[in-house]
């Protein structure tokens, strides 16, 4: 059977896990490998680490993040920000990676594509596509977001399979932190002109957004961050003890700021998330069917803080 | 061979003693084999040929210790290779690899390679063929359910002449695919064992039972 891939995107800045709005307005939410352990326990079929400043300052910090990872979790990892050369690649599939995603580099210098597929294999290397709406067209932007390259979103897709890409990752910027929906038209258009699968990310604020990205969008796996973060958070007691760097007023706010956008992200966990996928028909993994004696997670996990879980206000039902 | 140290990680998290090497002495003298590989048929075979791997997995082999393979690893396990031509494997189980069946407008979209998970389940009875396995015990995935996930990266599978050879069975696109096989002491998975979470721990440590 065909399975959808249902893939948290953790966006890394320095050694913290941040989110933004339309990559931008960073606030710091935790410690990634933290995030990543209960993602892998929920079933998680994938984690995607994102490095979001990588690019801009030149730096390559995320191998020690990723080995921490990996000691727990076996499930892949796509890794990147930052991805320049060869030796990138290397060090962080050593560090535990299994892919790594390359979007600046990529588009600068597109031959690096080619390489790392006959270096490490086409499984090994996604190219990532930051697609923005211009007027009529889509155009792929590097840095995270911040650069114009001017290049055609469907023909660069195209270019890079041609040159050995195994998976495209698509982020749509302008749904990117909204909350309003993965953009249908974008992932529908790139996933029918390439034949490898496509991740579509970017604006997953509500459960039927992910069953719209695989039945109207053709995505073979869809990724979110903020929907699956929240969740967590909301779950987490002692948020105090995640905050080193950046933006922590959010956190000083405790859950009472995530009404600041409650209208529009709903807070999933992955188990609800695959139960409204398996009911709207779409096939994916169930994690739990081999492991009878696993202890349940979820609601019960709340229950260990004493914190029962209070009716968000403003927020729609499920 | 980029997943050389997943699955050592893998190992080394149920408690295995590792040791990566391409020495055929050490391969000679290992408790256990784990022979794993992403990549092209022709461009593994010629590797393992060149640094006298091929023979030393035949001697392995034939002291009934266990050999397990992993995605191209298991492939190379078979007669011959159709990947960019022609290719001859390693032979420890007769049959073919060959690529997944396109497909056919109208039949519904899948992509070709498989990436993702996907369930695995006893071989089935088909028609006139004997000899197919009816339970798992004894064997790599005695401790798993059938209908158990797994993840998969392939465009080519692995087509076993004896069908006593299918330990198990998956469904993608138009294909029904022997996703385990099994000879004697030497089995092999096409999906990744490491990176199949728990299901894919508690098989790795039946293996380090066997």
């Amino acid at each position: 059977m065909k399975t959808i891939r249902v893939i948290p995107r953790l966006d890394i800045k320095g050694p913290n896990l941040v989110k933004g709005i339309h990559l931008e307005g960073l606030r710091v939410l935790g410690k990634p490998w933290e995030f990543a352990c209960k993602y892998y326990r929920d079933g998680a079929d994938e984690l995607l680490y994102i490095d979001i400043v990588a690019s801009l300052y030149g730096r390559n910090n995320l191998s020690d993040i990723v080995r921490k990872t990996a000691e727990n979790i076996f499930i892949p990892l796509t890794v990147g920000g930052g991805v320049r050369s060869l030796d990138d690649i290397r060090e962080l599939l050593r560090a535990g990676a299994d892919k790594v995603a390359i979007n600046t580099a990529a588009i600068h210098e597109p031959g690096l594509i080619t390489e790392g597929a006959r270096a490490f294999g086409s499984q090994c290397i996604v190219v990532s596509i930051e697609a923005k709406r211009i007027g009529n067209r889509c155009e792929a932007f590097t840095d995270n977001g911040r650069e114009v390259t001017g290049r055609d979103v469907f023909e660069w897709a195209r270019e890079a399979v041609d040159r050995g890409a195994g998976e495209i990752l698509l982020t749509s910027i302008d749904r990117e932190g909204t909350g309003g929906g993965f953009d249908l038209e974008l992932t529908r258009r790139v996933a029918e002109a390439v034949p490898v699968p496509v991740i579509a990310c970017g604006g997953c604020g509500k459960p039927r957004h992910l069953s719209e990205a695989i039945q109207a969008g053709k995505a073979d796996a869809i990724s979110a961050a903020s929907v699956f973060h929240y969740h967590s958070l909301e779950q987490e007691a002692g948020m105090e003890k995640f905050s080193e760097e950046g933006n922590i007023e959010f956190l000083g706010h405790k859950r009472g700021s995530l009404h600041f956008m409650a209208d529009k992200i709903i807070p999933m966990g992955i188990r609800d998330v695959k139960i409204r996928l398996r009911d709207a028909g779409i096939q994916c993994r169930d994690h739990g069917a081999s492991l009878s004696n696993e202890p349940s997670q979820g609601n019960d996990h709340r229950l260990r803080h004493g914190q029962p879980l209070q009716h968000r206000e403003g927020a729609a039902p499920y | 061979m980029g997943n050389l140290f997943s699955i050592e990680r893998a190992l080394r998290h149920i408690d295995a003693e590792t040791d990566i090497t391409s020495d055929p002495a050490r391969i000679a003298s290992a408790d256990r084999l784990v022979l794993p590989g992403v990549g092209a048929f022709g461009n593994g075979m010629e590797e393992l040929t060149k640094r006298g791997i091929d023979e030393a997995l035949r001697g392995f082999v034939a002291t009934g210790r266990p050999l397990f393979g992993i995605c191209l690893g298991m492939q190379l396990m078979l007669s011959e290779g159709h990947e960019f031509g022609l290719h001859r494997g390693l032979d420890l189980i007769r049959g073919a690899v060959v690529r997944f069946r396109d497909p056919v407008d109208g039949e519904g979209s899948y992509k070709i390679p498989q990436i993702g998970w996907n369930g695995i389940t006893l071989p089935a009875k088909n028609g006139a063929s004997t000899g197919c396995r009816s339970d798992w015990k004894g064997t790599v995935l005695q401790d798993v359910q059938p209908g158990s996930f797994f993840y998969f990266v392939h465009s080519f599978v692995t087509v076993p002449e004896d069908r006593g050879h299918v330990l198990a069975e998956t469904d993608y696109g138009r294909d029904r695919f022997c996703s385990v096989l099994i000879r004697e002491n030497v089995s092999g998975s096409q999906f990744h064992p490491e990176r199949s979470g728990e299901a894919g721990l508690q098989m790795l440590r039946t293996f380090m039972t066997l």
